[in-house]
């Protein structure tokens, strides 16, 4: 977890939020953070570039796509390549050539996904390396040591991130864990609930009060062949794409459904040449950045409720069909469905 | 299209094929190369990353390896390969084969030819063949034919025989199904000539395609290495020696920059670009200097930085015997060495692609180790800028008289 402040550092610590607008009905706020790599609008999605990469598009094509704050991954560049490496390429923003935002985590997801390599000692979490075998001591010192090596704020973090929550625990659970988060939080500083990324979370999320979101979920079934849209996602592989002429979405606006048909794709996807996986991960990404705009032009609107009920009928054929665990945390909000 | 030759240096032709494509108002430069592509598209490269890069050809090959198992959804698409890949002001070229692939020996019939997909062998007769190349609508293509002998060592007379018999017959029936049909009349039909390591049957092939209207001619079985090259040069000048002046000639298989001057020398015109994508596929950048004219500053400066990395090179190869890496070419460095892991220098000092202008070889070098997708992207990116950037130089070479310091500076790299 990032940013545990104490009572006196929450006084001083500098305001990087201010809200632009407030459902009247849910905890749904249309922000901007104020960054020192420039301004993001929120609610925001951050795509994930574990390795000082963003999988596959480069730093260009992800800044066309309009993003202005991407993740970084402690633990993993921490080994590879390493903090001193980074310092001497003047920072990771230098090392991967990234103008804009850049957050990294703290290595607590690792801590989780990687346990049978690690061991938690009073001193921290002792990792042994998957690439090497060799022990790394994740000390709480080492971690801030290399996230400020990383240039991710050289001060702390002026807002919450709310984790631990992305591990496998039941949806009913992982609502009225976020509602309570939310709930407890001040308004005015930003809340980043970490490892949500699939469409109906993000939305309800948002509902319950959340600013900032990341997830690899979008880039990784990219790389699977699954186009996200509207109405959930298609897996471009199969068959019945074959002879399908139209873009995986006649609404978006990104480059790979402005010249490509998902018929070329299910083809590229069948052969051996990656650029396959670059277009949908594109396509993705802006499905992702594409779909928190919306939310906040409605939030801003003043017609978010509105948007949710839309955005449920799309994604499940009528918005009363939509699961339940999501019904009940926007109804806990004030917002009805059907 | 119309080919006019500019100037003919020491066998060298330097010139252009005006009122190309459908339209008829696309010109390609040659000598020159075609961007070379799989299913349809530049490896790694998105239409925003190919936009990237300067000096991409007015050409790009596709072969019919990656796409005759779709034809029946471009016979149903209707528009045509270009359009369905989404490089619709491109021009194009239908080879048969992968230049990267080996091609299985023994498929090849009377009646047919196959060629192999990710989907497995598809076997093609003369009517299949134009029946796919009138749902691809391509430029230019490359005649059903007889490339056998080439897979295999030590091809009998008898068999080198047929394969110039085979594919005249094949072109002779392709001819007369084009005359059939109005789509298939907006396609080039490329002759293509055989006849193995038999000078006879190689002048038999060549004199025999000329005599058919075909737009331009492919030179087939010249691919290996440039050992076998070496021993295939005498038959390569007698094959051009043979061949109209007004039409295109192409190689398939030759893409090395050594050998692409070879055969330049022998009266070819167009290559394919499939060498940089080799390079990118060993996590490998070009770095072969092919400016015949540096400020003698950067002369010294490239000359050191030669010497060494051809140093290195010989040392990694006495390391390293088996694996891919013994491909490894001198015009090229490894970025996997340890030794760039903090270096913070461009690829190639100087060089303009995205790149060299956005990255070090540190990053590139991280992005391998940690076998990252990026890494190919910008590999790709480079390789090819760096490649197009060679044959931009050697036309520039050709027109102020310089041919033979390049030829020299090439050789000089070569291992």
């Amino acid at each position: 977890m990032a940013g545990a402040a104490t009572q006196a550092s929450l006084e001083s610590a500098p305001r990087i939020m201010r809200l632009v607008a407030e459902c009247s009905r849910s905890r749904a706020r249309a922000g901007e953070l104020w960054l020192p790599h420039g301004t993001v609008a929120t609610p925001v999605f951050m795509p994930v570039g574990t390795q000082a990469t963003m999988k596959g598009i480069t730093t260009e094509q992800l800044d066309a796509l309009g993003c202005r704050i991407c993740l970084g991954n402690t633990y993993h560049l921490g080994l590879r390549p390493g903090p001193e490496l980074i310092q001497k390429a003047s920072g990771l923003h230098g090392f991967m050539n990234w103008p804009h935002n850049l957050l990294t985590d703290s290595g607590g997801f690792q801590m989780v996904s990687l346990v049978s390599l690690s061991e938690v000692t009073e001193e921290g979490v002792r990792f042994r390396s998957p690439y090497d075998g060799n022990e790394t001591l994740l000390s709480p010192e080492k971690s801030v040591q290399i996230q400020n090596a990383l240039e991710m704020t050289k001060r702390d973090v002026p807002g919450f991130a709310i984790g631990g929550l992305s591990g496998g625990e039941s949806k009913s659970q992982f609502w009225r864990m976020v509602a309570l988060s939310t709930s407890r939080l001040p308004k005015d500083k930003p809340r980043y609930l970490m490892g949500v990324g699939y469409a109906t979370d993000l939305v309800v999320c948002v509902a319950l009060g959340c600013d900032m979101f990341d997830c690899v979920f979008p880039t990784r079934t990219a790389r699977f062949g699954s186009a996200l849209v509207p109405t959930g996602n298609l897996q471009l592989r199969k068959k019945v794409f074959e002879k399908d002429f139209g873009p995986i979405d006649p609404e978006c606006t990104c480059p790979t459904c402005q010249k490509h048909s998902r018929a070329f794709l299910h083809a590229l996807l069948h052969s051996d040449n990656t650029a396959a996986l670059h277009h949908l991960t594109v396509h993705n990404i802006a499905y992702q950045l594409q779909l928190m705009s919306a939310v906040r032009t409605s939030i801003v609107e003043k017609r978010f409720p509105d948007f949710v009920r839309d955005f449920m009928g799309a994604m499940y054929g009528d918005p009363t069909l939509c699961p339940t665990w999501a019904t009940d945390a926007l109804a806990s909000v004030g917002i009805t469905l059907g | 299209m119309k080919l006019s030759l500019t100037n003919v240096v020491n066998g060298c032709r330097l010139g252009k094929i005006k009122n190309l494509g459908k339209t008829g108002d696309h010109t390609m430069d040659i000598p020159g190369c075609l961007l070379y592509t799989k299913t349809g598209s530049a490896p790694h490269l998105t239409h925003h990353t190919l936009h990237n890069i300067h000096g991409v050809p007015a050409m790009a090959q596709l072969t019919l390896s990656s796409l005759a198992e779709h034809h029946e959804v471009l016979t149903e698409y209707k528009e045509g390969v270009g359009k369905f890949i989404g490089m619709p002001e491109s021009l194009l070229y239908c080879s048969l084969h992968d230049p990267v692939s080996p091609c299985p020996a023994g498929y090849v019939t009377n009646k047919s030819v196959s060629v192999w997909s990710v989907a497995g062998r598809v076997e093609m007769t003369v009517s299949k063949f134009m029946a796919i190349q009138k749902a691809l609508q391509p430029d230019w293509f490359q005649c059903l034919s007889d490339g056998e002998v080439s897979c295999k060592e030590a091809t009998s007379i008898k068999r080198v025989r047929k394969s110039v018999d085979r594919s005249l017959l094949f072109l002779d029936n392709c001819l007369r199904l084009q005359e059939e049909s109005e789509v298939l009349q907006k396609s080039v039909i490329i002759g293509v000539i055989e006849g193995g390591d038999v000078m006879e049957e190689r002048l038999r092939s060549a004199r025999e395609t000329a005599k058919r209207p075909v737009g331009g001619f492919l030179l087939d079985g010249f691919q290996g290495n440039p050992t076998t090259l070496e021993t295939r040069l005498r038959l390569l000048s007698s094959v051009t020696a043979e061949l109209p002046e007004d039409k295109p000639r192409l190689i398939s298989g030759v893409s090395r920059p050594d050998e692409v001057l070879e055969c330049i020398e022998r009266g070819v015109d167009l290559f394919e670009s499939f060498f940089p994508y080799q390079v990118t596929e060993r996590g490998c950048a070009l770095t072969f200097s092919f400016d015949y004219q540096p400020n003698p500053e950067e002369t010294l400066l490239q000359q050191n930085g030669t010497q060494e990395e051809i140093k290195c090179v010989d040392q990694i190869k006495k390391i390293e015997t088996t694996g891919c890496n013994q491909e490894i070419t001198s015009f090229e460095i490894n970025l996997k060495e340890k030794k760039y892991q903090e270096d913070f220098n461009p690829l190639v000092r100087g060089c303009s692609c995205y790149c060299c202008k956005n990255h070090t070889r540190a990053y590139i070098h991280h992005l391998l180790v940690t076998n990252e997708l990026l890494a190919g992207v910008l590999l790709m990116m480079h390789n090819f800028e760096h490649y197009f950037g060679f044959f931009h130089y050697i036309r520039e070479a050709l027109k102020s008289d310089k041919l033979a310091q390049l030829k020299e500076l090439i050789h000089r790299q070569a291992s």
